[in-house]
């Protein structure tokens, strides 16, 4: 009896009986797309995280200062100093001096965060401006009271009327508008549009405390990226003599860090659907036990008529696992509607895999295998007068 | 062709052993219509059951086609049964789910004959008992009588050596089961050697020779032309 044969068979029997057969699938249908719902919307959110980090640049290496007293500390001199000694690794150094200041143009005002960066800052974290330019480095030399925009400030100080040139109020200082930036989330408050940046000369004094505790370097290129961190780190641990009071990741490890977790995150949850589809594996040998006892004599004409074990054998397996596989592909319909549907819920992209997709027809397959064995090698086993006595 | 050598088969029920066959001696030649007949519990199930194949004999030897298959496992028991052998069971033994025709292929399946090839055999079956043109219908929808021609396309389409009939008769009326004998005999006539399980003297009476069993022993074994002439 070949396959074919069999697979014809199968679909005969499971559409005799429509109502037992999608019973019996419900357990594998359930399962499968809980793993394609699961599997699509960890990618989705595993992807909008790392969209937004390579949006900051993936050569991005960031530096946090904890700083132990005063004695000891790495300036930003320094900093540049490191650049200038290995120009093919670094390719720029800004610092980042963070501020929270009141920002103020007319009657309107509001509460910012306000960034202080060098010329460097615009390759460094890949910046887009919707107008005008970026800060230079006489705006950082000279202490120039020049500002950048984030869409939120342009929506809510100007009415998003361009403001290029207009004078801006940051903790009382009148600052000029030299630019805007392009809008990356609806430009809502506290989002990343909700933003000022001034020459970091002018933030360390808005800051009230001289010194720069925290830096972006961009290494030269991708590849570099792990060199140039482990350069910064050798530095810093040349001026602290310890690790405990700098931290340095690059967007690389942070990346890698990502991926960790959400791979972790994505075990632990397809291993959870797993378990339902172990229960609709079950479900399947319970259905294939009843129907095996129900066509004893079926088996024993196909015995008397020259039928061989694994003849029988065959057939029942492939009958499971025709249930499976159809009950597997309807999960995969089911899940990747559902898992739009959800991502469109909870605001995320859903990305179906087709891996996943792939893996679970595969395990759909082997559940049939695997629990339609029991069954089968039952009918396999019969005698056929035996068999055949059976009413 | 069918050469049975003091064949007993023995069950063992509780403390009892129970002879079911006790020293069967039976020599079937090529092209031969043998009635075997007896009671229930005579044995003649059980010698059915080993002449087809479907069992084994506890002790004995049984040559079928020339070799000696007494000693055979279930699966190489089963390709003798699709190669050699053709049944014609007393309630017909269709499966419902599959048309005439597919179940008319069943033993042509398991032997892997290919798929035109096996339509083909299958239909000149189905056309040798008149029912062709029922070939796409279910068991279901034909008559008892046309349901048992079906079975006997079934046993006739793999061309078997032998065939062997169980009470053919045994689920019709009168009239069909006449019409179902006669087309046994023509196919008797056609060179097919047939063996015939029966308890009914009248049916048995349609074969060349009828061998009698009870208590699991052969107490008669004659043509059926010297029983007449008696």
């Amino acid at each position: 009896m070949n396959i074919k044969q069999a697979f014809l068979l199968a679909i005969k029997s499971l559409l005799s009986s429509k109502m037992r057969s999608f019973l019996t699938m419900l357990g594998i249908i359930i399962g499968i797309a809980a793993v394609i719902i699961l599997v699509s919307l960890m990618n989705g959110l595993s992807k909008s995280i790392l969209d937004s980090f390579e949006d900051m640049g993936t050569n991005l290496i960031s530096v946090e200062v904890m700083g132990r007293g005063s004695n000891r500390s790495v300036t930003f001199t320094e900093m540049q100093a490191l650049m200038a000694e290995n120009p093919e690794l670094i390719s720029g150094v800004s610092p980042n001096v963070s501020v929270g200041v009141k920002v103020k143009k007319d009657t309107e005002s509001l509460t910012a965060n306000c960034i202080g960066i060098n010329e460097d800052y615009y390759d460094i974290k890949n910046v887009k401006m919707a107008s005008g330019r970026f800060i230079n480095y006489l705006d950082v030399a000279r202490r120039q009271k020049v500002c950048i925009l984030g869409a939120y400030e342009v929506t809510k100080l100007f009415g998003g009327i361009n403001p290029l040139g207009e004078e801006v109020k940051i903790n009382g200082d009148s600052y000029t508008v030299i630019g805007t930036l392009t809008e990356k989330a609806d430009a809502e408050e506290g989002s990343a549009d909700d933003t000022v940046i001034i020459p970091y000369t002018l933030a360390t004094r808005l800051s009230g405390n001289g010194t720069i505790s925290s830096y972006y370097i961009s290494a030269s290129s991708k590849d570099t990226v792990n060199q140039a961190s482990a350069l910064v780190k050798a530095k810093l641990y040349q001026a602290f003599q310890s690790e405990d009071y700098y931290m340095v990741m690059s967007s690389g490890e942070i990346i890698e860090e990502i991926n960790e977790m959400m791979g972790i995150m994505g075990t632990v949850l397809i291993g959870i659907a797993g378990i339902s589809l172990l229960v609709g594996g079950i479900g399947i040998m319970n259905i294939m036990l009843v129907s095996v006892s129900e066509r004893v004599r079926e088996i024993g004409i196909r015995k008397s008529l020259g039928g061989r074990r694994k003849d029988i054998l065959g057939q029942f397996i492939i009958e499971a696992a025709t249930t499976s596989i159809i009950g597997g592909i309807i999960g995969i319909i089911l899940g990747v509607i559902l898992s739009y549907g959800a991502g469109k819920l909870i605001d995320l992209t859903a990305v179906p895999s087709v891996t996943a997709i792939i893996v679970a027809v595969s395990v759909s397959a082997a559940i049939g295998i695997v629990f339609g064995y029991l069954p089968a090698s039952k009918a396999a086993k019969m005698h056929p007068i035996e068999a055949l006595r059976e009413n | 062709m069918i050469k049975l050598k003091d064949i007993y088969k023995i069950y063992q029920t509780g403390e009892d052993f129970v002879h079911a066959l006790d020293g069967i001696d039976l020599h079937i030649d090529e092209g031969e219509f043998v009635s075997v007949i007896g009671a229930s519990g005579s044995g003649k199930s059980t010698c059915m059951n080993i002449i087809g194949c479907l069992d084994v004999p506890t002790s004995g030897s049984y040559f079928l086609n020339g070799s000696d298959v007494s000693t055979l496992s279930d699966d190489e028991l089963a390709m003798i049964r699709n190669r050699t052998l053709g049944f014609i069971f007393q309630q017909y033994n269709l499966i419902s789910k599959l048309t005439v025709l597919e179940n008319v292929e069943l033993p042509l399946i398991y032997r892997g004959v290919q798929p035109k090839e096996r339509v083909r055999m299958s239909m000149e079956a189905l056309e040798r008992v008149g029912l062709e043109g029922r070939s796409n219908n279910m068991p279901s929808q034909l008559s008892g009588g046309q349901q048992q021609r079906v079975s006997i396309a079934r046993a006739l389409a793999g061309k078997p050596k032998v065939i062997l009939a169980d009470e053919p008769t045994g689920a019709l009326d009168s009239k069909t089961g006449m019409e179902v004998l006669a087309l046994i005999k023509e196919l008797h006539k056609e060179g097919n050697t047939i063996v015939l399980i029966t308890h009914d003297n009248s049916i048995a009476l349609h074969a060349q020779r009828i061998v009698r069993l009870s208590d699991g022993k052969i107490i008669e074994d004659k043509p059926v032309i010297d029983r007449q002439v008696q």
